[in-house]
């Protein structure tokens, strides 16, 4: 039967003629943050050029600290968005953890690390709520995070007034052990002279584990497979429920981080923290490269997003410009990010 | 009229007088065929004919209602397809189980893969995978560049060849293939072919479900012809022409008639 034998019995020898050859430049284009890359660099150019404070040491610390509170979270709502999903109660979860923590300690007494720990648990505990449903009533997780970001703000809101009868909770550098938990979740390093917050080196390493797991271990083949084509992946034995459930659960995680991060910087926490920012991570995410169509995407690009939009959201108050000309950048910023991955998803000649 | 000769060895896999009702409808009754190492049966019939229905019970998505089925000569009654892809029957369906964005070697291992260390620690064993992929598609005759290229790049044929390699290199005795060619051109349909015959050589028990006689022709070793539920009669390659088949398939007497119908005065 060797007639039937396919032609290219020597490969390599001969290159497919219909192929161009992949110049290295090429692949280095169609990796998905690339797009986030050379918009950081202009922005950071131009920034530097047009005002004196944005390289300071002082201004360097001062964005890279609004980068990394953002990023830390775009990079989970990443994750959640390669497997298909939004998670619109990640902002309003930054919140609630650190009211929780500090309802607990200043109003009740509670242990400040038994009070953290209660406070990871319920957060886990609203991820998996979010994905539970998800996952088994197949409602689209628009909907269902819709729903739970209001009960989030609301119970921020209303519950904050119940037990302080104010609207931020405050008084928590008096909480024993405060200091030791400012030194993990508040302290700065220096660094070449920049007094750098040590939410920068979070956000640094939450970027690392998340790129690892999204292109090294077999969870991330998994959760790129959910967004990609949810039949395919249960067809190939993908453990689809547990995974989806899990990104829920990583983004709850990663609001109770950035919730610390906040108390233990300013020590106080107002009960509107987080409301209206689920979707800038969605747009950090998707400047960064991923589809909001799920199963493309990129953990360094989110954090090259969040870097983009702490630059922009620092660069305009150095610049002197009125604050509200961010809301209307970073509209323009998305639609235009939207057609790059677009134009990138059809260059790579994917026929759907 | 039967090719069960009594020289054959055991087939792999073999059904008798198996039917499948649901409810009050006789989806098959009493269809027997069998298919052996290094075999390739095709199964024809016109949409509605209980390809599908066969092919389900062959895959264990459905339990058979009568008959029995054998398994290397044994009884046996799949409850779930789990089962019968441990006995080494995989099955290729139409949408082909594969993710278009993500590079080939991911989708070739995808639910099963290969990583090295404990627990959450464990990493994907990339280089290994990639290396597998390449050299398992090689083996089917598929000269690819780059594997990590997205498999919704490669060609409809291509796509189809990658996902019976991968039933292949998973362990499978007999592949049953649903329609490969039926959403392709010419060309395409002949590079499938191609992996048909090249799946055959190595052993390999084919099941191709198609409706279109040309292409299950030149590959096929015997030929189960359905309709409405019941065989037309099983046939080998010597014992009928690609005209016979075509016609039998159509409804023969059904098709002159429908051509003297259509025919000027």
């Amino acid at each position: 039967m060797t007639m039937l034998t396919a032609p290219g019995a020597a490969p390599d020898a001969s290159p497919d003629e219909r192929l161009t050859r992949t110049h290295p430049m090429v692949r280095l284009l169609r990796r998905p943050e690339i797009g986030a890359l050379v918009a950081a660099l202009a922005i950071f150019g131009y920034f530097s050029v047009a005002t004196t404070s944005f390289l300071s040491t002082a201004g360097v610390a001062t964005w890279l600290y609004s980068a990394s509170l953002f990023g830390i979270m775009a990079v989970a709502v990443a994750m959640l968005m390669i497997g298909g999903e939004f998670d619109l109660s990640a902002g309003a979860m930054t919140g609630t953890t650190g009211l929780l923590v500090g309802a607990f300690t200043t109003q009740w007494g509670m242990n400040l690390w038994f009070a953290m720990l209660l406070a990871l648990l319920i957060a886990l505990a609203v991820g998996a709520f979010n994905g539970f449903l998800v996952v088994k009533t197949a409602i689209p997780s628009f909907i269902v995070t819709l729903g739970t970001f209001f009960i989030l703000q609301g119970l921020n809101l209303a519950g904050t007034k119940l037990v302080t009868g104010q609207v931020a909770i405050q008084g928590m550098t008096l909480v024993p052990g405060f200091d030791a938990g400012k030194a993990i979740f508040g302290s700065t390093i220096p660094v070449f002279g920049v007094n750098l917050k040590v939410s920068v080196f979070w956000w640094l390493g939450i970027t690392a584990v998340a790129s690892w797991l999204l292109l090294r271990t077999r969870y991330g083949n998994w959760i790129f497979a959910i967004g990609g084509q949810l039949q395919s992946a249960v067809q190939t034995g993908v453990p689809v429920k547990r995974t989806r459930i899990g990104l829920f659960m990583g983004t709850a995680a990663a609001g109770w981080l950035v919730g610390m991060l906040s108390l233990f910087d300013v020590a106080t926490v107002q009960a509107t923290t987080g409301i209206g920012q689920e979707f800038i991570y969605i747009i950090c995410a998707v400047v960064g490269g991923c589809l909001l169509t799920g199963g493309y995407g990129s953990a360094i690009g989110a954090a090259l997003g969040a870097l983009i939009y702490g630059m922009i959201l620092q660069g305009i108050v150095f610049a002197q410009w009125d604050n509200n000309w961010l809301k209307a950048f970073l509209g323009g910023m998305l639609l235009l990010a939207v057609l790059v991955n677009l134009s990138v998803r059809r260059q790579a000649g994917v026929r759907a | 009229m039967s090719a069960a000769g009594a020289t054959r060895p055991t087939p792999i896999l073999e059904v008798r007088g198996i039917g499948k009702v649901y409810g009050s409808v006789i989806a098959l009754s009493d269809i027997s065929t069998s298919v052996g190492a290094g075999e390739v049966l095709c199964v024809l019939g016109d949409n509605g004919a209980g390809k599908s229905t066969l092919l389900k019970v062959l895959a264990g998505v459905y339990p058979h209602s009568s008959g029995e089925l054998l398994l290397d000569g044994a009884a046996v009654r799949f409850t779930g397809p789990r089962l019968a892809l441990d006995a080494g029957i995989a099955t290729v369906y139409q949408d082909l189980a594969i993710v278009p964005l993500m590079p080939v070697w991911r989708n070739f291992f995808l639910g099963a893969e290969l990583s090295a260390g404990i627990g959450p620690f464990s990493r994907l064993k990339v280089a290994e995978m990639r290396a597998i992929t390449l050299a398992q598609l090689g083996r089917m005759g598929i000269d690819l560049r780059d594997v990590d290229q997205p498999i919704g790049t490669l060609s409809g044929g291509e796509r189809q060849s990658v996902a019976i390699a991968r039933a292949i290199y998973f362990g499978a005795r007999v592949v049953i293939l649903d329609e490969p060619t039926s959403a392709l051109g010419v060309k395409q349909a002949g590079v499938v072919l191609r992996y048909v015959a090249q799946a055959r050589d190595h052993g390999l028990g084919v099941v191709f479900v198609t409706h279109n006689p040309h292409h299950a022709y030149p590959v096929g070793d015997r030929f189960l012809v359905l309709n409405r539920g019941a065989s037309l009669g099983e046939f080998d390659r010597k014992g009928i022409t690609i005209d016979e088949l075509t016609r039998l398939m159509a409804g023969g007497a059904e098709l002159e008639s429908l051509a003297r119908e259509l025919e000027r005065d």
